[in-house]
């Protein structure tokens, strides 16, 4: 047990040493220039000496992307309730979902900025929608999975429509709800970035905009490892939290996670 | 073959049942299901499956029923209308003196598959009736140490007493439906509605949640209506054998089993046993070469 928690920490940092060696020794190599490509000590030593630039964007756009991504969960449950507790909502609702998520969010950004100006809000709202659409899907899925038996066996006990999904509908979903949280959190650092690399005067996404205008290109790559790596404790978080809340689940395998980009 | 009315052979195998009617109060005498030419269509007007035609079936309280019949034949419908899923397209449904017209509450139901909820321990499954059911809902917070205890209870019944706070996935398939049948039967029921819940089991097992089904059966006297496709376990478990037609379903036989209770075992291996188990099997063959 132990030794098998170990190897899911050491495999990953190792493999993740590893691409940073062969980042560097490419560089090296090919002598690739800085404007170009920086190599990691380069783009480690400006993230040290650029703290004091990235911590206070780097925190904007965490701050944005959390609020974008709890809004997302409140309402991509909800909504992924619905739609797969009932055969005409998902009827009604599917296509038009679809075609909300083959929008690229690049280009309703402009939009957002047009009603409600540049800033935070915007990249709040570009966060939310890019996160909550496998959110909202694979609760539905998960819904929909109920056992139909299930369902009898709870009818026949005189249980109403919302019994059934309070009792077994949303738990049953809540496998897949963490799933989809893990693809959520990151296409909400996705969403917040792009907002702020279009509109905003604050964020990692300004600060690399900013930084490649005036080629301080260490700096670009600096914010990005930075954001990699809000995004992968992040993305953490939400598995820690899916293996104890769903410790039942012994087949986590079984399932498909829907994920989407855009 | 004409069909047999089952509350007439129910009568006979209970010999406690009043031959004159009039003297009872009518709730004692009437059937709990009576189930009059009832018809069932499944599905959309262009591509519709006639599941049921013309069934009519009575049975008595406190009687233990199996229907068996050809697969594909209806019988899990008919579990449906009983406990109200589903609504006839034609006839009436009974049960307890009130026709069906929504899921019922006095009902119990297991099936095949265990149907449990994995994210549950074995007796928070079980006590899943007492959060549903009326008017055990209302009184749950009051009397949730009463209903903990009826559930512990039953779970010690059927030899389940270790294993009430582990989850169905670490519990074997016989287990499973053993805490299946335990859930169906803890806010003591009137009416057990049971779809071939030992078919998936190994023969062992299968034998032995027979005789847990029908200890139950004993102490409780509710009434049992058994859908399967074994007629050994239809024989030995139950009070009269209903035979199924082919889709449309429709009862064909009905056979009142004068085995005294309880049976054991060795009940299935004496000859009187075996030939009704054939007659019925003959019953059956020869809907099914009338099909095929």
């Amino acid at each position: 047990m132990t030794s098998s928690r170990l190897r899911n920490f050491t495999e990953p940092a190792l493999t993740a040493l590893l691409f940073f060696i062969a980042w560097e020794l490419a560089c090296r190599i090919f002598q690739i220039p800085e404007f170009v490509l920086p190599t990691p000590l380069r783009t480690i030593a400006a993230l040290f000496k650029d703290w004091n630039l990235i911590w206070p964007n780097a925190e904007q756009t965490l701050i944005t992307t959390l609020i974008g991504f709890c809004i997302s969960v409140v309402f991509g449950m909800a909504l992924g309730i619905l739609v797969g507790s009932s055969a005409f909502l998902n009827r009604c609702l599917s296509p038009l979902l679809v075609a909300f998520n083959s929008v690229p969010k690049v280009a309703v950004v402009p939009v957002l900025v047009l009603w409600f100006g540049i800033g935070t809000v915007p990249a709040v709202l570009t966060a939310f929608v890019l996160s909550f659409f496998p959110i909202t899907v694979n609760v539905a899925a998960g819904v929909a999975a109920t056992d139909r038996e299930l369902i009898d066996v709870l009818r026949s006990l005189g249980a109403s429509r919302w019994d059934v999904i309070l009792k077994a509908g949303i738990p049953r979903s809540l496998p897949y709800f963490f799933a989809s949280l893990k693809i959520a959190i990151t296409l909400a650092f996705v969403g917040s970035v792009i907002a702020e690399t279009v509109a905003s005067n604050n964020g990692i996404g300004y600060l690399m905009l900013s930084a490649s205008a005036a080629f301080k290109i260490p700096l670009v790559f600096a914010s990005l490892l930075f954001i990699g790596f809000l995004g992968v404790s992040m993305y953490a978080i939400t598995a820690f939290l899916e293996t104890r809340l769903t410790a039942w689940n012994t087949h986590p395998a079984d399932q498909t996670t829907f994920a989407v980009g855009g | 073959m004409k069909s047999i009315p089952a509350s007439r052979k129910g009568a006979n195998v209970t010999p406690l049942r009043s031959q004159h009617p009039e003297d009872l109060p009518r709730d004692e005498v009437r059937p709990l299901i009576e189930i009059d030419g009832v018809s069932l269509t499944y599905g959309s007007e262009h591509s519709s499956v006639l599941a049921l035609h013309d069934f009519s079936l009575k049975v008595a309280k406190g009687e233990f029923a199996a229907i068996v019949g050809p697969s594909g034949c209806g019988k899990s419908t008919f579990l449906k209308l009983a406990s109200g899923l589903r609504r006839p397209t034609a006839g009436t449904v009974t049960v307890a003196n009130q026709t069906v017209d929504k899921p019922l509450k006095i009902v119990g139901m297991a099936f095949q598959n265990a149907a449990l909820m994995p994210w549950r321990t074995c007796l928070e499954n079980v006590m899943l009736p007492f959060e549903v059911v009326q008017p055990h809902r209302d009184r749950r917070r009051t009397d949730y140490v009463l209903h903990r205890e009826k559930a512990v209870a039953l779970l010690a019944s059927v030899g389940l007493a270790d294993a009430i706070s582990r989850y169905p996935a670490q519990l074997s398939g016989g287990m499973q439906q053993r805490v299946a049948l335990c859930r169906s039967l803890v806010h003591e029921p009137e009416l057990l509605l049971v779809d071939e819940p030992f078919a998936a089991l190994d023969a062992f097992t299968r034998e032995e949640l027979w005789d847990v089904l029908q200890g139950l059966h004993d102490q409780r006297r509710f009434t049992v209506v058994l859908v399967t496709h074994d007629l050994t376990e239809a024989v030995y478990l139950a009070d009269t054998v209903h035979v199924l037609s082919a889709r449309p379903g429709r009862i064909i036989h009905s056979e009142s089993i004068a085995i005294q209770r309880p049976r054991a075992a060795r009940d299935r291996f004496v000859p009187e046993f075996a030939n009704v188990v054939l007659s019925l099997r003959s019953k059956i063959g020869a809907v099914r070469g009338h099909v095929s």
